[in-house]
């Protein structure tokens, strides 16, 4: 399709899933199950389709900068000024990057939709839980689709929604109710930073720029962007790094990053498709397309962006040393998900913006692709603790082969796909130039780190849980089973993605086109193209590759020696080191730390509000009440003495003088002529007087 | 009759309510059944308004204008502009929501209905007067129906609440009638040389004349008009009526008192205090944008502390007012008040949705204690859904009507007042923790033996709310229809408070 034509159809895209969320979401109840899943699936698979012919439309743009098709559906907000005006659209913008999104969004998606299918079979919330997850899926296109700052944040926070309604779903359990809660709150912290940076962008530019900026549009926000230079700057902060730090506030909250990510391990909650497709896949890294988006304000400020990289590598370290210790297969799962978007961060944070997105995607496939196994595993064990498992890989091979593949892509083992992506953006971070001098090479360390401990978790993983004997007891093993075709189908296709996704970025030593890195370089170009390739030689490129593979062997072979040549030894050593992993498996007990210094502090605060409110200044109205009671109490006194005491004796008075003229009305009408008479004859005599 | 039609507007519930009046007692189930015929013409006169208003005249339009006492020039003078037309709308919707949610009272039928008429009067004479006295009339006409409908047909401590209630308005309201008289006393119409109470003389700088010249006066005349209408608004510390009012108030009289009467306060500023007292306006802005975020913040954590749901939302209204008071304190742009006049009419919806819930769950429970709640979305799924959707507009979920005019408030303010609105900001996050909290403590969790035979929502309670949820998301995805009457009138009210000296 031409993208002229293509255009038209734009936003069919968001659409199709919000129509399937409204028509389920309202009806689901009395259509019947077959008309669920074929409304859900289907609006989810239009979507894929449409997003298909829109890359292949965006491609058939021969010139790489022309590849951006802006459709403008409606006018959202319109606010005349005496000069400018704010005027935001709803538009859509489909661009390499954009479209890049949808495809994972509506790909990836869509096959998480089919396997819900079967994962959800029997539970009688089907219809609920399918309008909430196309409430997502439009949500999230319209995060990835805006054209503009506002639109985006109405994305935003609509895949907060969804995650908060989907972490609850099943809501009978308190818990889960309250994980759904602390994901919103936690994200709602972050969104505060985000608005107060999208203000302070707005004015700042507004101003400076002539009010050139009223539509919030990024192709309007980056024409701009560069006046924020000459702002003032605010507390000794220029006004680009405080704007991208509030802006990169809101990503912590979104994407899971220190020291919002609290809420993520408790999103667990959720059904296991929910964890894959949002807490997985798509949502949580709206962050750093949001940053990708913005590049253009985030090179601004060098500073803002070494923050970034630093928060993403230590995110990653730091995540993944609790990884090791979780039991929870879902919370192996989470916490590795919130270490490798600190890799994203990390990589966008250096400026390889392409290769935090191929990240993205790459993580897309197989991170989606270990939840759903590990759903399949639930879904057979009935357990999510993995010490109840052991020994499924009999049982389970289509589950335990493509887990296998996406172990090896996390892992970072050639050519699966998380090998590419990694790599790159730790290549990427041992060449970058940031703030300060040498931290480059200290992030590249820590992030080498973290490769080597994910490695090992993930061993620890597949080892506990598909090698060894079964130890869920005899009843539970009698009822192990393969998952149906719903569910497997979908592991094969991810795991073949997983496999190969890899080749689309191919390293620059390898001398074969960047697929990725080409396509995005439009949207992220750099001074003098990705920063990261050509510059260097490829010894150093074939070297630094070398030792992250040689930390994901050792990782491996130090998990597989623990945990499967000498399964006595992590006791052992958790005994040893008894407190160490008391704190790391408590998670460094920040989430205590967090409702001690954030939680607790708020409520005690709304409760002292709503005494002060009620015992002073509630009581001083009471209190004015009861003194004007008391005043006017007195002043009855008085009113009896005195003034009721006038008016008495005034009436005693008229009663008197009542009782004297009482004569004068004696009954005659003729007394009553001659008195009519006189009165008139004394007005006539007044009258002639003045 | 398009000539006439803000007096039909205002004055055709008058008439059902001297119909339920004199109605012989055997037709009282006839009452019912007026009370609403007689709020269905106003609703589609409103919707005549709504269609003809012309979207880019600043100016005053449907215009009536007669003498009226010629000994003190007051005039009959009714219009509506781009400020009060959302309010109109707002009120007509809202009164005939109400007696629809009013159907199920059964004591003194006939008391209940006829004064709730005589509100709905007063209410859209307040919206539609353009002299000044005019305006006090209504203002005080609403005193009344109120004070009894709270007071007759409210909770246990409904006395105290209703006199409550009624002095502190009283309050407000002597505090207006000083400013109006000084105004009377310090203006002149050109024309005839006579004192004036019309807004549009008052209005003009070049009719102020003695005292109104004087800079105290001024002052004071603008602080007591500010502290009167802050105790309607209401602006903390002026609120504490408002708990008790709500708490005590029957549903729909909560709805109304939320969804209308509230905005009379933010109202009158706009109409007296910015026209008349630019200068004023200007120099107060700093004060009562402060005042609007104290509100916003203790409002909010305030709304948390509670314990009963409808104290809860009557606080959560506090919150929200702030921000109403915040978007209209900026003058360097017009984003803020826009938002402002916008939040006034989406928190008026949202509010009477609110508090339309409260009543569903209170007449089938009898209690509002919101911790004996929980797990009630078991048996009352679609009542879940509906305070779900209420409870997201009100914490200003964008998507749904209060996100835009929220955002529009705090984009507005930030321009002028950037500490503050940091500040206010952060009121999402609180917000967002006691409606999501209140949503689990009654909603979520395991099934309640106690709750189980509740009935789901009604079909009279649905019809009610649905209307206002369709609004809700309409709005948040297409404002337009509200910011287009309101633009032109505001860009012009902004550019009279800037342009004075």
């Amino acid at each position: 399709m031409d993208p002229t034509t293509f255009k038209d159809y734009l936003f069919l895209i968001p659409l199709l899933p919000f129509a399937g969320a409204a028509i389920n979401g309202i009806l689901g109840r009395r259509l019947g199950l077959r008309a669920v899943h074929l409304i859900a699936l289907g609006s989810v698979l239009g979507s894929f389709v449409l997003s298909v012919a829109g890359f292949l439309a965006l491609v058939s743009i021969k010139s790489p900068e022309a590849r951006r098709v802006v459709s403008v559906l409606y006018q959202w907000i319109l606010i005349a000024g005496q000069t400018g005006s704010f005027h935001i659209n709803v538009a859509f913008l489909l661009d390499p990057l954009s479209s890049v999104m949808c495809l994972v969004v509506t790909g990836v998606g869509f096959f998480i939709h089919v396997y819900s299918v079967g994962y959800m079979h029997g539970d009688p919330g089907r219809a609920r839980y399918f309008a909430y997850l196309n409430l997502f899926t439009f949500s999230m296109l319209v995060l990835v689709l805006a054209d503009n700052l506002l639109l985006m944040f109405v994305g935003w926070e609509g895949v907060g929604l969804c995650s908060y309604l989907l972490i609850g779903f099943w809501f009978s359990e308190l818990d889960n109710a309250r994980a759904g809660m602390k994901a919103f709150i936690a994200n709602r912290v972050g969104d505060f930073g985000f608005f107060v940076g999208l203000m302070l962008l707005f004015w700042t530019l507004y101003v400076s720029s002539g009010q050139a900026v009223g539509s919030l549009s990024y192709g309007e926000l980056k024409g701009a962007a560069p006046l924020l230079l000459d702002a003032e700057p605010i507390l000794g902060l220029s006004v680009p790094t405080i704007i991208c730090l509030a802006l990169f506030m809101g990503a912590t909250g979104k994407s899971a990053q220190i020291p919002l990510y609290v809420w993520l391990p408790d999103a667990m909650a959720g059904p296991t498709p929910v964890s894959a497709l949002i807490h997985a896949a798509t949502m949580v890294t709206a962050g750093v397309f949001m940053i990708v988006r913005l590049n253009f304000l985030y090179l601004l400020s060098p500073v803002a962006l070494s923050v970034v990289a630093t928060v993403g590598a230590l995110t990653a370290l730091y995540a993944a040393s609790i990884a090791i210790t979780q039991n929870d297969i879902k919370k192996v799962l989470a916490y590795s998900t919130i270490s490798q978007l600190g890799y994203m961060f990390l990589g966008v944070g250096v400026s390889a913006f392409a290769a935090g997105i191929f990240h993205l995607v790459t993580h897309a496939f197989f991170k989606a692709l270990l939840f759903l196994g590990a759903g399949s595993l639930i879904h057979a064990a009935h357990t999510n603790d993995i010490r109840k498992m052991g020994g499924l890989r009999a049982h389970m091979p289509a589950t335990f082969f493509t887990f296998m593949v996406a172990f090896l892509a996390i892992a970072g083992i050639p050519p699966f796909a998380g090998f590419f992506s990694k790599d790159e953006i730790l290549f990427s971070t041992f060449n970058a130039h940031l703030a300060a001098p040498g931290l480059g090479k200290l992030l590249w360390l820590v992030g080498l780190m973290g490769a080597g401990l994910t490695a090992f978790y993930m061993t620890r993983l597949v080892i506990v849980t598909f090698f060894g004997e079964f130890r869920g007891g005899e009843s539970a093993e009698e009822k192990l089973h393969e998952s149906p075709r719903t569910m497997t189908g979908p592991l094969v296709i991810l795991a073949v993605l997983s496999a190969v996704g890899g080749f689309i970025g191919l390293p620059a030593v390898t001398h074969l086109p960047n697929l990725i890195g080409g396509f995005l370089e439009p949207v992220v170009a750099l001074k003098g193209g990705a920063a990261s390739h050509g510059s260097h030689s490829a010894a150093l490129e074939l070297g630094l590759m070398a030792v992250s593979v040689a930390a994901a062997a050792a990782g491996i072979y130090l998990g597989w020696y623990l945990y499967h040549k000498r399964p006595e030894l992590p006791g052992a050593l958790r005994e040893r080191f008894k407190n160490l992993h008391a704190v790391v498996y408590n998670k460094y007990y920040v989430d205590e730390a967090y409702d001690r210094l954030f939680v607790r502090p708020v409520i005690a605060i709304s409760r002292g509000t709503g005494r002060f409110d009620l015992g002073v200044i509630d009581w001083v109205v009471n209190a004015l009440a009861r003194a004007t009671e008391r005043i006017s109490a007195g002043i009855g006194w008085e009113d009896l003495k005195v003034v009721d005491g006038l008016v008495n004796a005034i009436a005693d008075a008229v009663k008197y003088w009542g009782y004297h003229t009482r004569r004068l009305t004696t009954g005659k009408v003729n007394h009553y002529l001659y008195s009519v008479v006189l009165g008139l004859f004394v007005l006539y005599l007044l009258v002639l007087i003045t | 009759m398009q000539s006439h039609i803000l007096s039909w507007i205002i004055f055709f519930p008058l008439i059902g309510a001297a119909i339920i009046c004199f109605l012989p007692k055997r037709l009282e189930s006839w009452m019912k059944p007026i009370a609403l015929a007689s709020t269905v013409p106003q609703l589609y006169w409103a919707y005549k308004l709504y269609v003809n208003f012309e979207r880019a005249n600043p100016s005053f339009q449907f215009v009536e204008h007669t003498s009226w006492i010629l000994r003190f020039n007051i005039d009959y003078y009714l219009g509506v502009d781009g400020v009060s037309m959302p309010m109109v709308l707002l009120t007509a919707l809202l009164s005939f929501i109400c007696i629809l949610a009013s159907w199920n009272i059964d004591k003194y039928i006939r008391g209940y209905f006829s004064l709730f008429l005589l509100l709905d009067t007063a209410m859209m004479g307040v919206f539609c007067a353009l002299d000044f006295f005019l305006f006090y009339i209504f203002w005080e006409l609403m005193l009344l129906p109120m004070y009894f409908l709270i007071g007759v047909w409210g909770g246990p401590k409904k006395e105290y609440a209703a006199i409550k209630f009624f002095l502190f308005t009283l309050v407000g309201s002597v505090f207006m009638l000083i400013a109006m008289l000084a105004f009377y006393f310090g203006s002149v119409e050109p024309a005839t040389g006579l004192h004036s109470f019309d807004f549009t003389i008052l209005a003009n700088q070049a009719a102020h004349i003695g005292i109104l010249k004087d800079p105290v006066v001024r002052w004071g005349c603008y602080l007591l008009l500010l502290i009167g209408f802050a105790i309607k608004i209401p602006l903390v510390p002026f609120h504490t009526w408002l708990p008790d009012a709500h708490v005590e108030a029957p549903t729909a009289i909560s709805v109304i008192l939320a969804g209308v009467l509230l905005k009379m306060g933010t109202y009158g500023l706009i109409r007296i205090s910015y026209p008349v007292l630019p200068d004023m306006a200007r120099a107060f802005a700093p004060v009562v944008a402060a005042f609007g975020l104290v509100s916003i913040i203790y409002g909010a954590f305030c709304a948390m502390a509670q314990k009963d749901l409808k104290k809860l939302i009557a606080y959560s209204s506090i919150s929200h007012m702030g921000f109403v008071v915040l978007g209209m304190s900026v003058f360097s742009n017009t984003i803020g008040i826009n938002g402002a006049i916008l939040q006034m009419f989406n928190h008026g919806i949202i509010t009477a949705m609110l508090f339309l819930l409260v009543g569903v769950i209170y007449d089938r429970a009898h209690t509002r204690d919101i911790d004996g709640f929980g797990g009630l979305a078991h048996n009352m799924p679609v009542f879940a859904g509906y305070t779900g959707l209420a409870f997201m507009a009100g914490l200003g979920l964008p998507g749904l009507s209060s996100f835009i005019s929220e955002a529009l408030c705090l984009i507005g303010a930030f321009q002028t007042y950037k500490v503050m609105t940091v500040l206010a900001t952060t009121s999402i996050i609180i917000t967002a923790g006691y409606f999501l909290w209140t949503m689990q403590r009654i909603f979520l969790g395991p099934m309640n033996e106690r709750w189980e035979d509740l009935p789901e929502i009604s079909l009279r309670e649905a019809a009610c709310l649905t209307p206002l949820a369709i609004i809700v998301v309409v709005l948040g995805f297409y404002p337009m229809p509200i910011l287009d009457m309101i633009g032109a009138t505001l860009r012009n009210t902004v550019h009279l408070v800037v342009a004075m000296r």
